[in-house]
């Protein structure tokens, strides 16, 4: 309904709307609007005349085409907007004002202004948490392309339903609480993260560096004396500590959501505080949100790692992991360098046409030239960055072939036990500052299954695949990705009762700056290797019983922790190599129900 | 009489779309084939069926959209509104935030239940508007979760509480390797509840729809618009008006009546399949020549055959049924047949999709996400013998 209030001595307000009508209204939108915080709201009519709603003349071009209306209402197109449905109601204050076109369509116009209906803004929220160094170091590189990302794919600067996945728009001159505003002009982004990690160092770096205003100090959880590289401290002390504190954090973070869809959670497995106090909170998280799924991205420890404990924090952790979490993305720093080095290789073999980007992903730098200033591990966080950006992009954007992050456990777990999923990003010049022309696109799905292109070290076509998931951004078509599928399937090899396990998703969306990439995730046995030699060097370890006495002396641990522990790992590993043994075995032809006729 | 067109989860709503974009288009379609007079009636008819009249002209769409997600509603409401010709109805969609995640179970059990009441209002609304109601047409597809999981709750609500009309379901059978990796267990499960509470089911396949478009429309990089808009076609090719036995200018008033007496004999036989022709890209129609008979002789050939295209025919007769001809427009033919072609795609597919489910019921993968919603074994079991005296029954044909 629009309720015109007349103003002190102005004008008498007209059935069609003149300069200086004073307007409220309160209802609901479902055509296009694009809503402009400075209290105008404009909205335009394909019947040539446009209808402004406050103080400014209409200055974006929210201008239908002149002309063309033939005396029927046509529907207003809208820019900037995202297409709406349903429920929320909006209040919008301001002036109306209705100029241009016939007056018939400027009537039309007018009464379609005051049918205003609804308008809906129904989004996914995303957590992140961020938990210790690793974690907030890749959170970071995170937020970052984040924020680039959806600079590049939203360029009016409208808080819409794809940034609303992962920022909250503040309006800082709000204190307290309530300055959460949900549409119109992005005021302030506030990212939808909590920041943990018990010594300051790394999260005040974050706080004091370009991105410090993405963050709400209300987001974070900090201590001074850090973990020590012990799991118990991490898992028991801290845990212990700042159990209240983390789920206050947690539940007002989720407040603001409309409805919550995935917490992903980012550590690292070799330290104290990300794979002690991260694990810890896995548990929290299911104890208060159980219907919320906890995607975990793990740093697993290289085999040249320099802390000594590392085999045991991870194996201490991975037992949470296989209990509590939906979803674990395990990744290695040997890998990712790899990558990086392939990477330089190719940008500095001289290959023609290549060039170096003005945009860049990778680096948080603004370009090439800072290149060699950047922090050691910088691209190589990158990396996981856009690996958490490009699993979510079709849940943010749109596309033919949708697929939400449900979607992904469900598809992707056939057992609870086996959620250990081994990803792969191709391109790699999409991972890079540098402009290579693009290679064929078969090439790129040729690339997703080898093994020096995956995050972690691991050999899928090797080894069986319980299923698959391709996740295609860009101007890709479905039948580029089934004749690819086609084409690599005799290749690999799927377990028998699963042998077309896959599941794909197109988003039209690319990554900035390029064209297409792809996303795949393997349930694959070729995790196994990983979790063998990691028991291995934690037998090695615990044999001779080295640095036990830091973990024991943590009240609540027992030897029991490690042997319980390890069994656990033994046992998931014992799984893969069930299912290994049936590589070779043809595929059974199950007889069918038989019944009377 | 009209019929009201139920688009549910992304499949079904993005087909319903180019659905009614084609109705639209060849309802106002410019070329004069025939007399004037002629052509006023047929648009009558047809908008009569499929949209109500809007004060200053622009027809809306009898369609009520259902997602759990809301891009591609709002997308699809969107295209809608853009193209000025149509649109769709300002409330007549109804979304959620969060989707089914592929999961049967999660579909039927919990979206259904939840959202049962504003769903079937919004059918009520849709329904009451309508002078005289056909029946309803529900577009879905059986990979997914939304489509598969609410769509068979849904029709099994409309089979309570309308129970007078007519319930057409368009299932979309997925691609052979996969587009979801569950999507046999959907299948599986989404058909035998169909079988109870549809009166018939229209049958698509992707993997055809899709050699259609490569072979005989010569598209190169094949999108899903370009699938769905060859599935409009046969599908508006379907449901356009036909005329009765009283003369040129009278249409037959109940399409979903007509098509079920004729081709739903026995409420066991239910699933039907669109053999449709010419189909050809736009350019290449403009330097072909047709005759009625020629049409009809190769239409009857790919009966026969049991092909849905007309191109690399398989030439193993098999005896066929007596099927129905209806007529249509001149340029457009269809022939909307039931006979064992659809059996044996049952059967062939059928194999395909139990065995890969036996294999995978037999080690229980994947159960524990259906279970999470309610869904038991007993009712896979349940599924499984249901579809296989369904099978059962077409074999002994």
């Amino acid at each position: 309904m629009l309720t015109k209030q007349r103003g002190p001595g102005g004008p008498a307000p007209s059935r069609y709307g003149n300069e200086e009508t004073p307007v409220h209204v309160h209802g609901f939108l479902t055509e296009k609007l694009s809503l402009n915080l400075d209290k105008s709201v404009t909205t335009s009519a394909t019947c040539g005349s446009s209808v402004t709603y406050g103080t400014s003349a209409p200055s974006e071009s929210a201008v239908g085409e002149p002309g063309g209306c033939e005396g029927r209402r046509g529907l207003p197109r809208s820019l900037g907007w995202p297409p709406c449905s349903m429920t929320q109601s909006v209040v919008v204050q301001g002036k109306l004002r209705v100029e241009g076109g016939t007056p018939l369509a400027r009537s039309q116009a007018a009464s379609f202004a005051t049918n205003v209906r609804s308008v809906s803004f129904l989004s996914l929220f995303l957590s992140l948490i961020a938990v210790g160094q690793c974690g907030n170091q890749i959170g970071c590189c995170f937020w970052d392309l984040a924020l680039r990302e959806h600079a590049a794919v939203n360029q009016k600067g409208i808080y819409d339903e794809a940034i609303s996945s992962f920022f909250r728009n503040v309006d800082t001159r709000v204190v307290g609480d309530g300055g959460s505003i949900s549409k119109g002009k992005i005021c302030s982004l506030k990212a939808r993260a909590v920041l943990i990690d018990m010594e300051e160092g790394v999260v005040n770096e974050i706080l004091q560096g370009p991105l410090r205003d993405v963050f709400d100090t209300k987001q974070l959880i900090t201590d001074i004396s850090g973990s020590g590289n012990n799991w118990a401290v991490g898992h028991r002390v801290f845990g212990n500590l700042y159990q209240e504190q983390i789920l206050e954090k947690l539940r007002k973070s989720a407040e603001h959501c409309d409805c919550l869809q995935c917490f992903f959670i980012i550590h690292s497995m070799g330290g104290g505080t990300g794979s002690g106090l991260g694990t810890f909170l896995l548990k929290v998280l299911e104890d208060e949100f159980p219907e919320v799924y906890r995607l975990v991205t793990s740093v697993y420890p290289s085999g040249e790692d320099d802390v000594i404990t590392s085999p045991y924090n991870s194996i201490l952790a991975m037992k949470e992991l296989n209990e509590h979490a939906d979803c674990v993305l395990p990744i290695d720093n040997q890998s990712l360098f790899d990558i990086i080095s392939k990477i330089d290789l190719m940008v500095n073999s001289g290959k023609l046409g290549t060039t170096i980007k003005p945009k860049s992903l990778v680096t948080s730098s603004a370009g090439a030239s800072k290149k060699r200033q950047e922090k050691p591990f910088d691209a190589m966080n990158n990396i996981v960055a856009n690996l958490l950006l490009n699993l979510t992009s079709s849940a943010r954007f749109e596309g033919s072939l949708n697929m939400d992050l449900n979607e992904i456990s469900m598809n992707l777990v056939p057992f609870p036990q086996l959620h250990y999923l081994v990803s792969s990003l191709t391109p790699l010049y999409t991972l890079a500052d540098v402009n290579i022309p693009p290679r064929r696109l078969d090439q790129m799905f040729s690339d997703a299954f080898s093994k020096h292109h995956q995050l972690i070290q691991a050999d899928p076509k090797h080894n069986l695949y319980l299923a698959c998931a391709l996740m295609v951004r860009g101007n890709v078509q479905i039948s580029d990705l089934r004749r690819n599928i086609e084409r690599l399937k005799p290749s690999l090899q799927f377990v028998s009762w699963n042998q077309e396990g896959w599941k794909t998703s197109l988003c039209s969306v690319p990554p900035v700056g390029h064209s297409y990439s792809l996303l795949a995730l393997a349930n694959n046995t070729c995790v196994k290797p990983t979790f063998v030699e990691l028991r291995e060097r934690f037998m090695r370890l615990y044999k001779k019983k080295a640095h036990l006495h830091h973990y024991l002396q943590i009240e609540g641990m027992e030897e029991s922790c490690f042997t319980e522990a390890v069994s656990s790992l033994s046992a998931l590993i014992q799984e893969y190599n069930q299912l290994d043994a049936t590589k070779s075995m043809p595929v059974e032809d199950l007889p069918r129900l038989s019944i009377a006729v | 009489m009209s019929i009201v067109t139920l688009q549910l989860g992304q499949c079904g709503n993005q087909i319903g779309f180019e659905v009614f974009d084609a109705l639209f288009s060849d309802s106002h379609c410019p070329q004069r084939l025939c007399s004037k007079r002629e052509n006023e009636a047929y648009q009558a008819s047809c908008k009569e069926r499929f949209f109500s009249e809007e004060e200053n002209g622009v027809p809306i769409a009898r369609a009520v959209l259902v997602d759990m997600e809301p891009k591609v509603i709002n997308q699809t409401l969107l295209k809608a509104a853009q193209s000025g010709r149509w649109k769709y109805g300002q409330h007549s969609g109804f979304c959620q935030k969060q989707g089914s995640g592929n999961n049967w179970a999660y579909g039927y059990s919990v979206h259904g239940p939840r959202h049962e009441e504003p769903i079937l209002n919004l059918i009520q609304k849709e329904a009451e508007k309508c002078d005289s109601l056909s029946g309803f047409f529900i577009i879905m597809s059986m990979a997914g979760g939304t489509g598969s999981g609410l769509g068979a709750f849904v029709t099994q609500n409309l089979q309570d509480q309308y129970s007078s009309s007519l319930k057409m379901n368009q299932i979309i059978w997925p691609y052979g390797t996969g587009e979801v990796i569950v999507q046999n267990y959907n299948s599986i499960l989404t058909l035998s509840h169909l079988y109870r509470s549809s009166d018939a089911l229209l049958v698509h396949e992707n993997d055809a729809v899709h050699k259609i478009c490569a072979k005989l429309m010569n598209i190169k990089h094949i999108s899903f618009s370009d699938i769905n808009q060859v599935l409009a076609h046969q599908l508006g090719s379907v449901f356009q008006p036909t005329y009765s036995a009283e003369g040129s200018f009278h249409y037959r008033r109940n399409p979903l009546g007509d098509l079920m007496e004729n081709l739903v004999p026995h409420p066991e036989f239910k699933m039907l399949g669109v053999r449709n022709i010419p189909q050809m890209s736009e350019n290449s129609l403009a330097y072909s020549t047709f005759t009625w008979a020629g049409l009809l002789k190769h239409l009857r050939q790919m009966l026969i055959s049991n092909a849905k295209m007309e191109e690399g025919i398989d030439w193993q007769v098999r005896p066929p049924l007596s099927g129905l001809p209806t007529l249509g427009k001149t340029s457009l033919n269809k022939e909307l047949h039931f006979n064992t072609s659809i059996a044996n795609l049952l059967i062939l597919r059928g194999k395909d999709v139990h065995s890969a489910d036996l294999g995978k019921q037999k080690l229980r993968a994947y159960i524990h996400q259906y279970t999470k919603f309610g869904i038991e074994e007993e009712d896979f079991l349940d599924s499984f013998t249901l579809l296989e005296q369904v099978v059962a029954s077409y074999r002994n044909l």
